[in-house]
């Protein structure tokens, strides 16, 4: 099926007078929906882009005795609006919801999900705890969590001489989990954690009194567990006040639509976690030059390819298990995504754990100097990775309720 | 008391204005379609959709007492009715407590906190009341994001609907929205009761003329912290079920974006009006939810929708409706 | 000395200097926003809630003369408050000049939604994550203090600030326009009595409050993201400020900003999960004990 943006639209003022007719007679049809924020501040780190790839997994998983319906809906990084659409729409036919950023909406969706008994593929919510005590049988985590970024960059820089920390930390679930996950690779490496800030999350604008008081701590690496604008304002800050001079700066949650945001002045030499760049291999940029056009002359970030691959997997299944009993049986559908390997142009060759957790090599990135980058997006140099079984939080550690092992 | 206005030997007139139950024969009728469409509702829409703009109808009843009935803008309701949502959560949650205890727990805190913050805040008048309701609204916010039992950012999740008096399994969808909607309509002719006695008489001589309410001997400062407890009390009972019914309880509904939302409401639906803060929440919830497919857009149109309100229809839906049909609604 | 100022706040003396100077500079930000908010709130009786929304254009348009039209941040500084000012102007006309005679509560309403429209149109264009701006060139570069290192470009935010806060304040109060001004906010009527154009002045001085708050933008631009939410945090702060010093008093505005920014400047070395409720704590203690502000009539 050719999903236009019309088709799109019509898709999608449809799910919203009447609830979504029962599929047609023959030919079934799968429906991915896709939660994503659209208006805040993971705009373009999800969004637009999430739906998009969404769309493209669909286009090319066409014409497998089912046809794929794709919409997409805002869930303003607040809970309750999240929890209110994922309700309606699983009441009302979705089959699977993709991408969900904000922990706080995927917990919320995560629940729903089971209670329905539908499928709930997460790229964008950045919790280990998904996979761990809040895991669920119905659920895929797909992109990254917190343990993944805190290791990633945690471990690499305190191996490479980076022992004492300071912490700048969003006074919320996502932060403490991100400083607490850090801390632990960091002492476990032999370094110390001197000390953190914790700032009101969301009304901080200015970040140089945590940069300053960081800069007193004599620490060597400045760890941002925050995201997005607020990672960019802490930056900027500390590059004014020379803290670059003495301390690494440690971004623990990074797009590279950040880095786009920053600009290379400012965010040349950081040490950043991603689970995908466009320009790693011939496969990813393939993929890229084929979406590029239709995403704001964009290459795709790594949650919106998240979304991708974890949509194309899905409808592998779907494929797989016959579409009737995809769409009866979401713990059915997780089960037989869990049997299969993955393959995709965005992550490669992988699988997915019993817990749910997608499993992909993990790659530590430093961005390019101006002088080194060909332009825009040209903007990661690999600087290690780490292999796919040794990158996530190891099965047993986890503590998720329904794996026995 | 109905057959009494046209059995009796009262004047057509008088009884049109004493009306039956004290609403006027208009008020009667849009009454009755009210329950009408609380019956056939569930049948033609989603009924998670029905209950939750119920929740947000009685939230902005409990406001519109306050601003449309004593003249009292408080910027900072969300602070009763998120508490009333985290109390009736947490309550049902980790205590076990059955749904109507859990409303009602969440509604005693929620009027505890209106006693203390009414009796700061009535000492000002106009936009310094707004201003003081604002700042302590600003410290729940705070102590929300700050104690452990609220969850943070996550908020409480999985809050189970449970039993109502421990019989009624409200798990079922239409069984969940009998309860709120009788929660509902008890709150709503509750708020008509009041405004409609002897008290509801006093507070409007308040809203129009304070220093004579004073010199007719009326301790003002009473009646008005009053209003503020019955306010902020429905606003927690409204927090309470939502709560409920999305098994979940959460930051956004002590933000003061919360705060400004309900002003939203009942400005759209009519200020003062009895049944605009009900069409305001109709709308304004309609829209969020069938227009969360259009993305971004949403804020421009919200924003749209308030410009176009306070440009030219200043009394809101049901006002204008009243002003065209010259009745009271 | 030293020593003794680490003993009695437990905190090293450096540091506590370094705080107090950035409370100043956040300080420099706020003045310069609420002043614009009391000058409206003054003449018009409207409390502008758009006022962060038009910080957020003044950030985007010294952006878009970079980007569009190669004119850089000197440039922005002069051109950035006049073209908002202007869009200022224009909504004054169209909408809010309808609001003049009702309650405060509708142009707060009115206000606020435009603020949701120009945020939404800037998000939809712009997306989320912001935009680069860099330092001018002439003001990049830090002077070392001893106890910190100071940002030139900081520095220069408190200076212009200043200079242009004191500048209001002498228009509005020792000139003839700004005795006009005065006038016209007592008693309208009679100061167009007098020939002058009241409504005229009005929309100017609504267009000059808007122009403050995109000169504040500019200023903004290269240490924060230039992004569409940057003025949704600010506005609510703000707001408090200008109840605060006392609702249209200029120099009470001033005065309250600089000074709240020191506190919450501190607020972030004694407790900084706090330090954004601070000021609403300081806003309910003085409204209950001097309901006018600080510097207010009542």
């Amino acid at each position: 099926m050719e999903i236009n943006r019309r088709s799109l639209l019509a898709a999608s003022s449809l799910a919203a007078v009447a609830p979504l007719s029962r599929a047609r007679a023959q030919g079934q049809t799968i429906r991915l929906g896709v939660l994503t924020d659209m208006s805040g501040p993971y705009r373009d780190s999800t969004g637009p882009a999430s739906l998009l790839m969404t769309q493209v997994a669909a286009e090319e998983f066409a014409g497998r005795g089912f046809t794929v319906e794709v919409i997409g809906a805002d869930h303003q990084n607040k809970p309750d609006v999240g929890a209110n659409i994922a309700r309606q729409w699983y009441d009302q036919g979705m089959d699977a919801i993709v991408d969900v950023p904000t922990s706080s909406v995927a917990f919320a969706v995560n629940q729903i999900a089971k209670e329905k008994n539908k499928v709930f593929l997460n790229s964008g919510a950045a919790s280990s705890d998904l996979t761990g005590s809040q895991c669920s049988p119905n659920t895929v985590h797909w992109t990254y969590d917190t343990y993944m970024l805190a290791k990633g960059t945690g471990g690499a820089i305190v191996r490479n001489g980076g022992d004492t920390w300071y912490f700048v930390t969003a006074d919320y679930a996502f932060g403490h989990a991100l400083q607490r996950d850090t801390s632990r690779f960091v002492e476990a490496a032999g370094g110390r954690v001197l000390g953190a800030s914790r700032y009101p999350f969301p009304q901080t604008t200015d970040f140089s009194a945590f940069v300053l008081q960081a800069q007193a701590s004599r620490a060597k690496v400045l760890g941002m567990a925050n995201a997005s604008g607020d990672t960019i304002n802490t930056i900027k800050a500390a590059r004014e006040f020379g803290l670059h001079r003495t301390m690494k700066l440690a971004a623990l949650l990074m797009s590279s639509t950040d880095i786009h945001a920053l600009g290379l002045d400012a965010g040349q030499g950081l040490l950043l976690t991603e689970a995908f760049y466009w320009d790693l291999n011939d496969r990813t940029r393939a993929l890229s030059s084929r979406v590029r056009a239709r995403n704001q002359d964009r290459p795709p970030s790594q949650v919106p390819a998240g979304c991708y691959g974890a949509a194309l997997h899905y409808l592998k299944a779907v494929a797989d298990m016959g579409a009737a009993a995809a769409k009866a049986d979401g713990r059915a559908a997780v089960a037989r995504m869990k049997a299969m390997p993955t393959d995709d142009d965005a992550f490669g060759p992988g699988r997915i754990r019993e817990d749910g957790r997608k499993l992909h090599p993990v790659y530590l990135f430093e961005v390019k100097t101006p002088a080194e980058s060909s332009g825009p997006w040209d903007y990661y140099k690999v600087a290690a990775t780490t292999p796919a079984e040794e990158a996530f939080r190891p099965l047993a550690e986890g503590g998720c309720p329904f794996v026995h092992s | 008391m109905a057959s009494e206005s046209t059995a009796g030997p009262m004047p057509a007139a008088i009884a049109e204005a004493q009306g039956m139950w004290g609403y006027s024969r208009a008020q009667f009728v849009a009454l009755i379609i009210l329950v009408a469409a609380l019956i056939v509702g569930p049948y033609f829409l989603y009924p998670v959709f029905l209950m939750k703009l119920l929740c947000f109808a009685l939230f902005a009843c409990a406001f519109n007492l306050l601003i449309g009935y004593v003249g009292l803008l408080s910027f900072g309701h969300a602070a009763y009715f998120g508490m009333g949502g985290y109390i009736a959560g947490y309550t049902a949650k980790a205590w076990g407590f059955t749904p109507e205890v859990a409303v009602i727990a969440g509604a005693v805190i929620a009027g505890l906190q209106g006693w203390v913050f009414g009796w700061i805040a009535i000492r000002r008048q106009g936009i310094y009341f707004a201003m003081i309701t604002l700042a302590l609204a600003q410290m729940v916010y705070f102590v929300c994001v700050q104690a452990p039992f609220t969850g943070g950012e996550d908020g409480i999740q999985a809050i189970p609907r449970g039993r109502l008096l421990g019989m009624f399994d409200l798990n079922e969808d239409m069984a969940m929205y009998w309860f709120v909607a009788a929660v509902f309509l008890a709150g709503f002719l509750m708020i008509h009761r009041i405004i409609h006695s002897p008290y509801g008489q006093v507070l409007k001589a308040i809203r129009e003329n304070e220093p004579r309410a004073t010199s007719l001997g009326y301790r003002t400062d009473d009646y008005k912290l009053v209003a503020f407890i019955l306010s902020a009390t429905l606003a927690g009972v409204a927090g309470g079920v939502k709560s409920l019914v999305f098994g979940i309880a959460t930051l956004t509904d002590v933000h003061w974006s919360m705060s400004g939302e309900v002003v939203l409401m009942t400005l759209v639906g009519g200020l003062g009006t009895v049944f605009g803060p009900v069409v305001g929440a109709a709308v304004i919830v309609a829209m969020q939810n069938y227009l969360a497919e259009m993305g971004a857009w949403v804020t421009v149109i919200q924003g749209a929708i308030f410009v176009t309100v306070v440009l030219a229809f200043r009394r809101g839906l049901v006002g204008e409706i009243a002003n065209l049909l010259k009745v009271k609604l | 000395m030293l020593e003794l100022i680490e003993t009695i706040t437990g905190v090293p003396a450096p540091l506590l200097f370094g705080q107090v100077l950035l409370g100043l500079i956040n300080g420099a930000f706020y003045a310069m926003l609420s002043l614009g908010l009391a000058v409206i709130f003054g003449l018009l009786n409207i409390i502008n809630f758009t006022h962060g929304a038009q910080f957020m254009m003044g950030a985007f348009v010294a952006w878009m003369l970079l980007a569009w039209a190669g004119l850089g941040y000197w440039w922005a500084l002069i051109l950035a408050p006049l073209i908002v000012g202007f869009t200022g102007v224009v909504i004054e006309r169209l909408m809010i000049s309808r609001l003049y005679k009702l309650d405060h509560l509708y142009g707060l309403l009115l206000t606020f939604g435009i603020g949701l429209i120009i945020e939404g149109v800037f998000r939809n264009q712009f997306g989320s994550s912001g935009l680069p701006y860099r330092i001018p060139p002439e003001l990049s570069g830090a002077w070392d203090l001893g106890f910190m290192f100071m940002p030139v470009y900081r520095g220069w935010v408190v200076i212009s600030s200043l200079v242009v806060c004191l500048a209001t304040w002498l228009v509005i109060e020792k000139t003839r326009l700004g005795a006009y001004l005065r006038a016209a906010t007592e008693n309208a009527a009679l100061v167009q009595a007098f020939g002058v154009n009241v409504p005229r002045m009005i929309t100017l001085t609504y267009g000059a409050g808007v122009a403050l708050a995109a000169l504040g933008g500019v200023l903004a631009a290269p240490i924060y993201s230039v992004n569409p939410q940057m003025g949704t945090n600010l506005i609510i702060v703000v707001f408090a400020v200008v109840v605060i010093g006392g609702m249209g008093s200029i120099l009470g505005s001033i005065i309250t900003g600089f000074g709240l920014g020191i506190v919450e400047g501190l607020t972030k070395v004694y407790w900084p999960e706090a330090s954004a409720t601070v000021i609403f704590v300081i806003m309910a203690i003085v409204l209950l004990t001097r309901p006018a502000g600080l510097f207010g009539r009542a």
